[in-house]
């Protein structure tokens, strides 16, 4: 994942509440098999609207609870892909404030006030190590877990991190889990794949 | 200290802080290629292929395929072939199109007794929720975090805030699990369950069926949660006992413990009036714009309001009762369970669909199809003018062949009615199998209390 610096520009004004993945990334563009190129898809249907207007900006404001609906990656895949580093809005689903986090691309919780002068501003600066956001004519402070902070400004590998917990993962295996396997060799289950650890 | 029973799931689970262990991993072919592609890449291995399973559902066809190739559209073949050839490299049983076990991964997770009490469980898709059923912690992951199962079988996670959803009273006559959760949508809102972790309590949900908790919690993502779930009892018990992934015998001492000790205090609580819970109609384009059967079509409250209004093609005021239906789906991972088939084919048995409705049902699974064949329930559907299809995803979104076309009226058992949803330009009206049911013959919604 890319470090996430000071990201500074203008701001794309999306001003709907419940905006839900299937319409940031229509199903028909689910069935790629790749991570990229899902840019030009972005809001697919409602980009044919008379007077949609979402140009390609490093900042997207917008409504509450963004990106509700389907756990869809795909969506912050389209947003970064199309040109946004950052989102801001009131509150967002969890699952899709999560993938956001996985991917580098930095959601934003501001209170709606704010929002809106962000949207009226037209510019924006956000400084993740200090967690503040800077508008023409205003400025505000917005929180985020430490550890998803450091993880973003340092663009570490997810995985790897928690592969550093490999022993307590292997005593946790030993101690507490159920015995015997789950999905594999019951009643006419397929394949009998054996236990292969990575750690 | 006294403990709800997320508190205790979440404990036994947390392998260092924010690092929870997962006891069960299920996969489909839409949100995992990248995974593993991320893998391969890496040269990361599957740690535990034993507690992980892969289906195909979301781009199946219902047309009765038997294998991948037979699929016409390429992009969707090239995805379920995808899935098959990873689940053999990494070593991952998978069910793929053409098992007898295939279905809807929220389906087939619980009806092979994988999907236990007391377990974590996480899928790359929303609504995982509805394991929650089963006294489990599950929820819906993206697609970064189905590669971190996959190579560590843990999850990075916060823990989430815990809510109590409590319903007073009984549900009444011919009103359903459908209607309970979209009521309770309703009444919280898209977002009221958002960063928590619900669990719903209360006579009416101990009275409901496995088939009947699974549709609650299925649909916990669409008021915000993230995760639902339910005590297990002797129902869940029952209905676990002798599925081919159950332990033999069963841990009854331990699955017993798992629930809310009296005193526990959650971060939010909610009441919820049951017995005033009627049949519900969703009349816009969220799960939470739903009113009664024998209400109107509200007044906007908001700009979200109006556009909902104008994409669903509606005017205020218009009864519910009066909106026609071009179609009629009955499936998805909400409402595809054989108890839900039964309660629909109970309805429709001897009637026959209106002329200009077409009407589908898509079991949730093969072994659900199986059954209810078993039973007669396909010749009472077909007899009836349903056309009886085969295990997938299906018209609930549309990444297959089964789309309403533009403009094309609805009323669906599934879980979403968002815009273009279940095909570009469709309007989507979410609503109980028993309601869909009726209102296949009708032809437009009817209150089944009163239907003759």
């Amino acid at each position: 994942m890319r470090k996430v610096g000071l990201i500074e520009g203008d701001v794309s004004v999306l001003d709907r509440n419940d905006v839900d993945t299937d319409q940031i990334i229509p199903k028909q563009f689910l069935k790629r098999v790749e991570r990229t190129g899902f840019g030009e898809f972005l809001f697919y249907d409602w980009a044919k609207e008379p007077g949609w207007d979402l140009p390609s900006n490093p900042i997207l404001a917008t409504g509450r609870n963004f990106g509700c609906g389907s756990s869809r990656e795909h969506a912050p895949w389209a947003l970064e892909d199309y040109g946004f580093e950052a989102i801001i809005a009131p509150s967002y689903a969890d699952i899709f404030y999560s993938n956001c986090t996985k991917i580098g691309l930095l959601p934003v919780v501001l209170a709606e006030d704010d929002v809106r002068a962000v949207m009226a501003g037209g510019r924006a600066s956000i400084d993740l190590a200090l967690e503040k956001v800077m508008w023409t004519g205003g400025k505000a402070s917005f929180e985020i877990d430490p550890e998803t902070k450091r993880r973003l400004l340092e663009g570490l590998d997810d995985i790897g991190v928690t592969l550093k917990h490999g022993e307590a993962i292997d005593r946790f295996e030993g101690e507490r889990e159920r015995v015997g396997p789950v999905t594999t060799r019951h009643r006419g289950a397929p394949g009998t794949a054996r236990r292969s650890h990575t750690t | 200290m006294p403990k709800t029973l997320f508190d205790k799931i979440w404990e036994t689970h947390e392998v260092a802080e924010a690092l929870l262990y997962v006891d069960l991993h299920l996969v489909h072919e839409v949100t995992s290629p990248q995974a593993f592609e991320s893998l391969r890449l890496a040269g990361r291995k599957v740690r535990r292929p034993d507690r992980t399973l892969a289906t195909a559902d979301h781009n199946v066809p219902t047309d009765g395929s038997t294998a991948a190739q037979q699929i016409r559209d390429r992009l969707s073949r090239v995805q379920v072939e995808t899935l098959e050839r990873n689940a053999r490299e990494f070593g991952i049983p998978v069910y793929s199109i053409g098992s007898d076990r295939q279905g809807i991964v929220h389906v087939i997770g619980p009806e092979l007794g994988v999907t236990q009490p007391g377990m974590t469980i996480v899928c790359g898709d929303s609504h995982t929720s509805t394991h929650g059923a089963f006294g489990a912690l599950a929820f819906g992951i993206g697609t970064s975090e189905v590669e971190h199962v996959l190579a560590t079988q843990t999850l990075q996670q916060r823990k989430p805030r815990s809510m109590l959803i409590r319903y007073e009273g009984e549900l009444g006559f011919g009103v359903t699990a459908k209607d309970l959760i979209l009521a309770t949508i309703g009444q919280i809102g898209v977002d009221g369950g958002v960063g928590h972790v619900i669990e719903y309590a209360g006579p009416a949900i101990g009275g409901l069926s496995m088939e009947g908790r699974m549709t609650v919690c299925n649909m916990t993502i669409e008021g915000g949660g993230r995760a639902g779930m339910i005590a297990p009892d002797d129902t869940t018990f029952d209905w676990v006992e002798g599925r081919d992934a159950a332990p033999d015998p069963l841990p009854l001492d331990e699955w017993r413990a798992l629930r809310t000790d009296n005193g526990a205090s959650f971060d939010k609580e909610i009441v919820v009036d049951a017995g005033a819970i009627s049949p519900q109609v969703t009349w816009g384009t969220t799960p939470g714009m739903v009113v009664g059967v024998n209400s109107s079509v509200p007044e906007p409250a908001s700009e979200g309001d109006e556009r909902a209004l104008e994409y669903m093609a509606l005017e205020p005021g218009t009864p519910m009762s009066e909106l026609r239906l071009d179609r009629v789906f009955i499936g998805s991972c909400t409402n595809a369970r054989i108890g839900d088939l039964r309660e629909a084919a109970e309805l429709v048995n001897g009637r026959r669909v209106a002329s200009f409705v077409h009407a589908m049902v898509v079991p949730g699974s093969q072994q659900v199809k199986a059954q209810a064949e078993a039973e007669g329930l396909d010749e009472v559907f077909r007899a009836a003018g349903f056309d009886w299809r085969s295990a997938g995803c299906s018209m609930c979104l549309g990444m297959n062949p089964d789309i309403a076309a533009p403009g094309e009226r609805v009323a669906s058992t599934s879980n979403r009615n968002f815009e273009g949803r279940q095909g570009r330009g469709a309007r989507s009206h979410l609503v109980s199998p028993k309601m869909a049911a009726a209102a296949a013959i009708e032809g437009h919604f009817v209150d089944i209390r009163e239907w003759q």
